[in-house]
C-alpha cells in the first residue's frame, strides 16, 4: 500500500505578514517559510501508519517553485521516501488546479490513501483536498482526528461543528487533518543528512498535460481594518461599569 | 436565474447559520433557493421556508442523505446545478466539506469564507489568519460560494415559501456513517451567540477551566469558547476552538480569559464588538485588541467579575 501526501510550502505561522502598500499582495520577500502545518501532521500520519507495518512507501508531492523542492526535502527528513516536484513559476496555483495536477500524479503513482492538509494556513483556502476526492470520484473525509486502517477501507474521526463524528472510507480515499490527529516530528540531523540522497522527481504541469490558468482574479490586496488598543482597567468593579456604559452587559 | 443555498440543520430544527448565509445569498441580487438535505428533515424546511425573501425550499429527504456525508451530498447538488448560477453554503464544518467538492466537479474555482460582496462576481475575504483581505473575481460561469456567517447578520423571518420535494440521487456506498459524539450544552452556540467566554492554557486542568470560567459565562448568558493549547490540552472540546482553524466569531461581548492573543486565535476573534482581556502578563498581545484589559491573576479576577456582575 502506497500513501501519497501532498506538500505545501507556506509562510511561517509564527511569521507576522506585512501587506504591500500598493494593494497588489503580501510582503513575501525574506519572510520565513516553512512546510505547512496541516501538511507535517498529514506527513506524520503517513508515516506512522508506515511504521505501524500498513504502508509500503510515503511519497510527498508538491506544487511550486524550485523553493518548494525544500518543503518536500522537510517531508524526506521527516521520514518519507521519495518526492516529486511539480515545478511551476506561476504566481498563482489555486486549489482547483493544485487538486487536477495532483489528480494527474495520483494516475501516475496509484497510492492507495492521499493525506492532505484540511487548509493551507496562506491562502486559508481548504478546498484542495475535497476536490481532488471529487476529480478522482473518491470518499473523502475532512478534518481528521484520528485515523484507523483496516484492509480495504479506513475508519476516520473528524472534528465537526458539535463535536466529532466517525465515517467509514472504501479505499481508495483522501483524508485531510486537523490539529489533533498527532504531534509531527522533528527531523533529525542525521535524517536531514539523509534526504539530501532520497528521489525527488520533476515534473510540470505541461508534462501532466493540467491547465493551471487561474479562474478567479485577485484585484486587490488590504490591510485588514485596524482595531485600536482599549484601555486597562484596575478592578473586576470597573471593568463591569466599563462594560455596562457600552451597552453590552 | 437564481442562487442555490445549501442549507445548515440537524434535520430536527434549522441552525441560524442558514439564515446569516440567506442574507449573503440575497445581496447576489437573484431569487435564493434553499436546499434542505438530510433524513426526516421536514421540520427543518419548515423553518427554512419561513425565512423571509426564499424563492422556495427543496427537500431532499433520503437514507443516503442522513448525517449528511459529502459524496451523497455533493452529487445530489451537482444534479439541480444547471439551474443555478451561485451555489451557496454557510462556511460551516459541513458546508467546507461538501462545496469545494461540487466546485471541482462543475470545474470551477471556489470562492471560500468570503466576508463581504462587493458585485455578484466579486468578492472579499480574509487570507493569512485574515491579516489580510483579498478582493477576488470568479470568472466562472457557476459561482460556488462558503460564507463567512459571523460576517452577516441573519435574515428575518416572515416568509412562507413553498416546499417542493426532490429526489436524492443514487448512493454509490463509497463511504459509511458509523458514529457521532456530540455535545450537548444548554448555552448558546458559539457561533450565533452574543458573548463569548473563551478560556486558555493558563486554566490549567479540565475541572479548573469549568471551575472559573462556567460561573462567568452563566452570569453574562454566554457560550464557552477556548484557544487551541486549552483544547489540545483536553480542558475544553474540538468544538469550542475559536480561532484561523476552528470557529470563527464576532459577538458584541468576547471575554478573553488566560489567552495570549496568539495571531492564530486574534483570527478568529478580532472582529468581536467589545473584547475584554484578562491576563496576568501585561505585555500579552490580546491587549493590543482589547477594549478593556485587566491585568490580574484570573484565578482571582474572574470569580470577583462574577461577584461584581450580581444585581
Ligand atoms: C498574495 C498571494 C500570493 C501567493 N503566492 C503564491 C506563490 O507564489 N506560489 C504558490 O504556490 N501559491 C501562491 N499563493 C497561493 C495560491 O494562489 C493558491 O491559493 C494555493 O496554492 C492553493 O490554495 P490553499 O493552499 O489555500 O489550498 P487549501 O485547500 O487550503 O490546501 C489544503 C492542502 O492542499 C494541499 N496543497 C495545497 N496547495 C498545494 C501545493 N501547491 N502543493 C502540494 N500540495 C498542496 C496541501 O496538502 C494543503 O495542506 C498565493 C496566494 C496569495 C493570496
Ligand atoms: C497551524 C496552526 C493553527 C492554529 N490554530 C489556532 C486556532 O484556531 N485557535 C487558537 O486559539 N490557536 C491556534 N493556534 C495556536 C496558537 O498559535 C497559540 O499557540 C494558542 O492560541 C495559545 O493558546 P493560549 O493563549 O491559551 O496559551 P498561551 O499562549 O500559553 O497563553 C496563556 C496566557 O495565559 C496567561 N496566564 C497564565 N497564567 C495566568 C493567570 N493565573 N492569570 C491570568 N493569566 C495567566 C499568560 O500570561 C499567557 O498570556 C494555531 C497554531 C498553528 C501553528
Amino acid at each position: 500500500m502506497k500513501i501519497l501526501v501532498p506538500v505545501k510550502r507556506v509562510v511561517d505561522a509564527n511569521v507576522k505578514i506585512r501587506v504591500k502598500a500598493d494593494g497588489t499582495g503580501v510582503d513575501l520577500a525574506n519572510v520565513k517559510m516553512a512546510m505547512n502545518p496541516f501538511c507535517e501532521i498529514a506527513v506524520e500520519e503517513a508515516l506512522r501508519i508506515k511504521e505501524a507495518g500498513g504502508a509500503s512507501e510515503v511519497i510527498v508531492v508538491s506544487v511550486g517553485g524550485e523553493k518548494s523542492s525544500e518543503t518536500l526535502r522537510t517531508g524526506l527528513a521527516m521520514g518519507a521516501d521519495r518526492g516529486i516536484l511539480v515545478k511551476t513559476d506561476a504566481a498563482r496555483i489555486e486549489p482547483l488546479a493544485v487538486a487536477k495536477l495532483l489528480k494527474a500524479v495520483i494516475g501516475n503513482e496509484k497510492p492507495d490513501l492521499v493525506i492532505l492538509g484540511k487548509q493551507a494556513i496562506d491562502d486559508d483556502s481548504n478546498q484542495t483536498g475535497q476536490m481532488l476526492a471529487a476529480l478522482l470520484g473518491w470518499p473523502q473525509a475532512t478534518f481528521a482526528s484520528k485515523l484507523v486502517l483496516a484492509d480495504g477501507s479506513a475508519e476516520v474521526t473528524r472534528e465537526i461543528d458539535g463535536g466529532a463524528e466517525t465515517l467509514r472510507l472504501k479505499l481508495p480515499a483522501v483524508v485531510t487533518t486537523d490539529l489533533r490527529l498527532n504531534e509531527p516530528r522533528y527531523a533529525s540531523l542525521p535524517n536531514i543528512m539523509k534526504a539530501k540522497k532520497k528521489p525527488l522527481d520533476e515534473t510540470s504541469p505541461e508534462a501532466l498535460g493540467v491547465d493551471i490558468t487561474p479562474r478567479l482574479e485577485v484585484l486587490k490586496i488590504d490591510e485588514p481594518a485596524k482595531r485600536g488598543a482599549g484601555i486597562k482597567v484596575g478592578s473586576a468593579a470597573e471593568l463591569v461599569g466599563k462594560l455596562r456604559e457600552a451597552g453590552v452587559i | 436565474m437564481a442562487t442555490l443555498l445549501l442549507a445548515e440543520h440537524d434535520d430536527k430544527s434549522l441552525n441560524e447559520a442558514t439564515a446569516r448565509a440567506l442574507t449573503a445569498a440575497l445581496e447576489l441580487g437573484a431569487p435564493v433557493d434553499i436546499l434542505v438535505a438530510g433524513l426526516a428533515s421536514r421540520p427543518a424546511a419548515e423553518a427554512a421556508a419561513t425565512l423571509a425573501g426564499v424563492g422556495k425550499v427543496l427537500l431532499a429527504d433520503d437514507e443516503a442523505l442522513a448525517h449528511r456525508r459529502a459524496e451523497p451530498v455533493a452529487a445530489l447538488i451537482l444534479s439541480l446545478a444547471a439551474d443555478y448560477d451561485a451555489i451557496v453554503a454557510p462556511a460551516t464544518s459541513s458546508g467546507k466539506n461538501v462545496l469545494p467538492r461540487v466546485a471541482a466537479l462543475l470545474d470551477v474555482m471556489q470562492l471560500s469564507d468570503i466576508t463581504r460582496i462587493v458585485a455578484p462576481d466579486t468578492f472579499e475575504r480574509p487570507i493569512y489568519a485574515g491579516n489580510a483581505i483579498e478582493t477576488v473575481r470568479s470568472r466562472d460561469a457557476t459561482k460556488v460560494i462558503t460564507v463567512r456567517i459571523a460576517a452577516f447578520p441573519p435574515a428575518p423571518s416572515g416568509g412562507a415559501a413553498s416546499i417542493e420535494t426532490v429526489a436524492a440521487t443514487d448512493d454509490i456506498h463509497l463511504s459509511a456513517f458509523v458514529g457521532a459524539d456530540l455535545s450537548v450544552s444548554e448555552r448558546p452556540e458559539l457561533s450565533s451567540a452574543r458573548v463569548i467566554v473563551s478560556g486558555g492554557r493558563a486554566l490549567g486542568s479540565a475541572e479548573k477551566f469549568a471551575e472559573v470560567i462556567t460561573p462567568l459565562a452563566d452570569s453574562l448568558k454566554a457560550a464557552i469558547g477556548a484557544s487551541r493549547a486549552a483544547v489540545d490540552a483536553g480542558y475544553a472540546g474540538n468544538d469550542l476552538q475559536v480561532g484561523q482553524t476552528g470557529k470563527v466569531v464576532a459577538p458584541e461581548l468576547y471575554v478573553a480569559v488566560g489567552i495570549s492573543g496568539a495571531i492564530q486565535h486574534l483570527a478568529g476573534m478580532k472582529d468581536s464588538k467589545v473584547i475584554v482581556a484578562i491576563n496576568k502578563d501585561p505585555e500579552a498581545p490580546i491587549f493590543q485588541v482589547a477594549d478593556f484589559g485587566l491585568v490580574d491573576d484570573l484565578f482571582t479576577a474572574v470569580p470577583a467579575l462574577v461577584e461584581a456582575l450580581k444585581p
